[in-house]
């Protein structure tokens, strides 16, 4: 924290004029181009960027894990040992000069703690591993040092943890024993990956508000990478920014939030920032007419299934959820993983049978029916009004089929539109979407992150849908393309009178596009309301704890650490 | 693990139950029953037929009842008394000839199987470490030509060299000096002389096919983030990879033995057909030809139950090495 870097302190690792570069076919990309920065002891410095800026190889270089055929071509990477400089570039990314520096010297946290420890091996063998690498104790002495870091990241029974696998732990809990192996050897430096961009983001305050407490503690200094400006600003000393492998700016954070220098910088706050403020929308009119009208839905999966197929218990994915959407409107659901927004929002268009309850809609020539007990046939007739945008615009696209065809494919299954019709049809969605008219030849790996999602959403109003069920539509795209693609699916609204059914974990962009929201925990709706109230004056504990968790972009803002 | 164990065995009595349907349908299948056709055989041979000794079969058989009748007779005959029947061909009971071939079809399978792991997991390994490599180039070519080499050819062509080219006689298992010699060194060793070309030609399919499978699971493996993070701890490139993604690569290769062993068992028929081994495959055919039912469908149903053993053996390997299979 920026009272205890001490002022001028020698920094205990230096990098000047770094460069990796990627040989691909017969071109080179150069992911990192002459970057330098220090990084002193009890100092946070976060490097921020958005995808492909090179942040995260950046950090990895540092360790000599870039990936092959990546390498570093130039620079120096100076680390102080305490009795002169190692440059750990010259130390290669094989033997025994490198191996005494990564888990010993700098110790690494990963993005996915899902993935990054071992299926098949105990945390404790993990942990314990580590420690005897690097040091001559036995293993009776790494394992009870192992059950005290566990003890020390707030891990309950952490003799016991030693002994369990990581997928018998949640996300947070995983997290928490990578943070516990990285420190097993006392490192001078930690490097953070993104290390909580794949948690909750009560589960993310957690981490972040240990990972200070541990930094305080032992002195170390953090390098800290994140594409978050909301977690740049809570723990940030310094921070960089990166575009393009370039290091674009680097300042004190309190500075580059007041005072940014660059226009990228100044662009990039500006995202972030206009995500801060609600979208100006027009008033709701005074009188509402429903177009879905969900009431004490439930969808209970059986557990357990015994012999005699009789379940010892049920998952209640959803628990008796009512829920209006008006014809206009945007009502927004958010909740932490598990919550059951997902789950909902696919029975709204029947990839679930509900086990209870009902789903009224309000058909296009005014006919009420109740989805929850639709047949297959007659379901099929509301896919042309209820369609549904998804996550991850890399998966949801099939990678084999052009974007015409993809943007035609509802238009032919659902409609007589003849080929000439169906291209014209096509050339004017992705003109609607911001796409050039002509890219339906193309394939989807021919277009970016963002391009894409704006094919999903070309797609899902190809039919001219009433309803839309947006699933994080924008949470796989950077901070400057969500609030853009946000635009455009506010704009497609005014202009066909949509309906949208917004389901997202992140508050800001429900703040900034939604009417109403409700709050989602354990498959219940905890608490349902105009979404300035939710964001500004909540009223269950549950909503409290969940908007006093989210990071707010301005480090005047910050949680204070717990003494 | 125990629990797991006994689930797995309780989960094989409906396959063993099905794959015994299966075996007596193949009984039923020609026409005519076994006693007429067995009375057929010794009446054509010009022997007198004793009906009182028709009637026992007939009794014992319980033919001329409700095929539901005959199935848990035979059945039942096997389970209580291990009487799989007689084979009239032979005029003999089914259990006097069968267990000897069956003994060396298992033996000749697992020792492939065996020989096939030992090969094809360090080859797939380096292949996959090194991919692009001129190693990982070769071992691929072999892979491909060995996969697309039938059994019976490679037999063939193996029988030939080694009679042409080197004079020594490899059908069978055994020089005719130790077919019925008591079990010896000498007689182990002739064995393996004898063995080693069933085994290669039973193998080699196998081998390629593995050493593909591994390689692709380890290729999957290698750019983990969990492989990434032990590195990160500074562990030693080889320890790293033997004890992390191979680990993990294991599993996909040790369920293998579900398909590798039915391949090897229907694969061992044409190869011990055309190299003449007295194991259980060429009697099989021989039996299917004849009309010999009762034999045949205690082959199939022991083949069956073996498939059915090696899966089980498959099952209990994973659940030791994957946690996530024996905790969940």
């Amino acid at each position: 924290m920026p009272s205890n870097a001490a002022p001028n302190a020698k920094p205990v690792l230096t990098v000047k004029n770094l460069a990796v570069e990627f040989p691909v076919h017969k071109s080179v990309v150069h992911a990192v181009r002459g970057v330098s920065f220090t990084l002193s002891r009890g100092e946070t410095l976060c490097l921020v960027g958005e995808s492909g800026s090179g942040k995260s190889v950046t950090a990895r270089a540092i360790l000599q894990l870039v990936a092959s055929p990546g390498r570093i071509t130039a620079g120096e990477i100076l680390l102080d040992t305490g009795s002169g400089e190692l440059d750990i570039v010259k130390l290669g990314a094989l033997g025994r000069g490198i191996r005494e520096v990564r888990g010993r010297r700098i110790a690494m946290i990963f993005q996915e703690p899902m993935s990054s420890l071992s299926p098949v091996h105990t945390i404790g063998h993990q942990i314990v591993e580590t420690i005897l690498l690097h040091e001559k104790i036995s293993k009776e002495e790494a394992r009870k040092r192992a059950a005290a870091l566990l003890d020390r990241v707030r891990i309950p029974n952490p003799e016991a943890a030693l002994d369990r696998y990581s997928f018998e732990f949640s996300g947070g809990m995983r997290q928490r024993a990578m943070i516990a192996m990285a420190l097993s050897c006392n490192p001078e430096i930690l490097i953070a990956d993104e290390p909580t961009t794949a948690l909750d983001v009560t589960t993310q305050a957690e981490i972040l508000s240990l990972l200070r407490e541990l930094q305080r503690d032992r002195g170390m200094a953090v390098l800290f990478i994140t594409h978050d400006m909301g977690v740049v600003a809570q723990i940030a000393d310094r921070v960089m920014v990166m575009f393009k492998g370039e290091m674009v700016e680097q300042a004190d954070v309190f500075d580059l939030f007041e005072r940014p220098q660059q226009p990228y910088t100044k662009a990039l706050l500006g995202s972030v920032l206009k995500l801060e403020t609600p979208a100006p929308r027009p008033p709701r009119p005074a009188e509402e007419s429903p177009i879905a009208e969900i009431s004490d839905l439930s969808l209970h999966f059986p557990l357990n299934v015994g012999m005699l197929g009789k379940p010892a218990a049920y998952l209640k994915a959803i628990d008796g959820v009512s829920l209006t959407i008006n014809k206009g409107e945007t009502v927004g659901v958010v909740g932490e993983s598990g919550s059951g927004k997902t789950t909902l929002g696919r029975t709204l268009l029947r990839i679930y049978t509900p086990t209870g309850g009902q789903v009224n809609y309000w058909r296009g020539d005014g006919v009420e029916v109740d989805i929850a007990r639709l047949s297959k046939r007659e379901m099929k007739s509301l896919y042309s009004e209820v369609r549904m945008v998804f996550q991850d615009p890399h998966s949801s696209l099939n990678p084999r089929m052009t974007v015409y065809q993809i943007i035609s494919e509802p238009l032919r299954t659902n409609t007589a539109m003849s080929e000439r019709e169906m291209r014209d049809r096509v050339a004017e969605l992705l003109m609607r979407v911001g796409l050039p008219a002509d890219g339906g030849e193309r394939y989807p790996h021919a277009f970016s992150g963002g391009q894409r999602q704006r094919i999903s959403i070309a797609r899902a109003i190809a039919l001219r849908p009433r309803l839309i069920i947006a699933d994080e539509p924008t949470s796989a795209l950077d901070v400057s393309l969500r609030h853009q693609v946000l635009d455009l699916m506010r704009g497609l609204q005014d202009e066909y009178g949509l309906s949208y059914l917004f389901i997202s974990h992140d508050i800001s962009v429900i703040r900034y596009f939604c009417d109403r929201v409700a709050v989602m925990k354990n498959g219940k709706i905890v608490e349902i309301g105009d979404v300035q109230q939710i964001c500004e004056r909540p009223e269950h504990p549950y909503t409290q704890t969940l908007i006093r968790a989210v990071p707010r972009p301005d480090p005047r803002l910050r949680l204070s650490a717990p003494a | 693990m125990l629990l797991y164990i006994l689930k797995r065995i309780a989960g094989m009595v409906p396959a063993m139950v099905a794959i015994s349907i299966l075996a007596f349908t193949v009984i039923q299948l020609p026409p005519g029953d076994y006693v007429s056709t067995y009375a057929a055989q010794i009446a054509q041979s010009g022997e007198t037929v004793d009906s009182a000794v028709l009637n026992s079969l007939r009794e014992r058989y319980g033919l001329g009842e409700n095929v539901v009748v005959q199935y848990f007779k035979w059945i039942g005959g096997i389970v209580t008394r291990g009487d799989f029947g007689d084979s009239f061909e032979w005029n003999q009971p089914v259990t006097e000839l069968i267990w000897g071939r069956m003994g060396m079809t298992a033996l000749i399978s697992v020792l492939t199987l065996i020989l096939m792991w030992a090969f094809s997991l360090p080859i797939g390994i380096y292949s996959a470490v090194r991919q692009y490599s001129v190693t990982d180039y070769v071992a691929t070519a072999f892979a491909f030509l060995a996969m697309a080499t039938p059994n019976f050819l490679l037999a063939i062509v193996l029988l030939y060299a080694s009679t042409m080219w080197f004079g020594v006689s490899v059908g069978g298992l055994f020089s005719p000096a130790f077919e019925n010699a008591p079990l010896s060194l000498a007689k182990i060793w002739d064995f393996v002389t004898h063995a080693w070309i069933p085994i290669f030609v039973l193998g080699t399919a196998g081998t390629a096919s593995l050493i593909r499978v591994m390689r692709a699971n380890l290729l999957d493996e290698l750019h983990k983030p969990y492989v990434e993070a032990a590195r990160s701890k500074g562990m030693p490139e080889g320890r790293l990879i033997l004890t992390y993604p191979v680990r993990v690569a294991l599993n996909p290769f040790i369920s293998t033995v579900g398909w590798v062993l039915p391949a090897l068992i229907s694969g061992e028929l044409v190869v011990s057909t055309v190299l003449n081994l007295p194991t259980a495959g060429p009697l099989l055919l021989q039996a299917l030809k004849s009309q010999d039912m009762y034999l045949a469908g205690a082959f199939i149903l022991l083949s069956g139950g073996l498939v059915l053993i090696g899966t089980l053996v498959s099952d209990i390997l994973l659940a030791i090495s994957d946690p996530r299979i024996r905790l969940s």
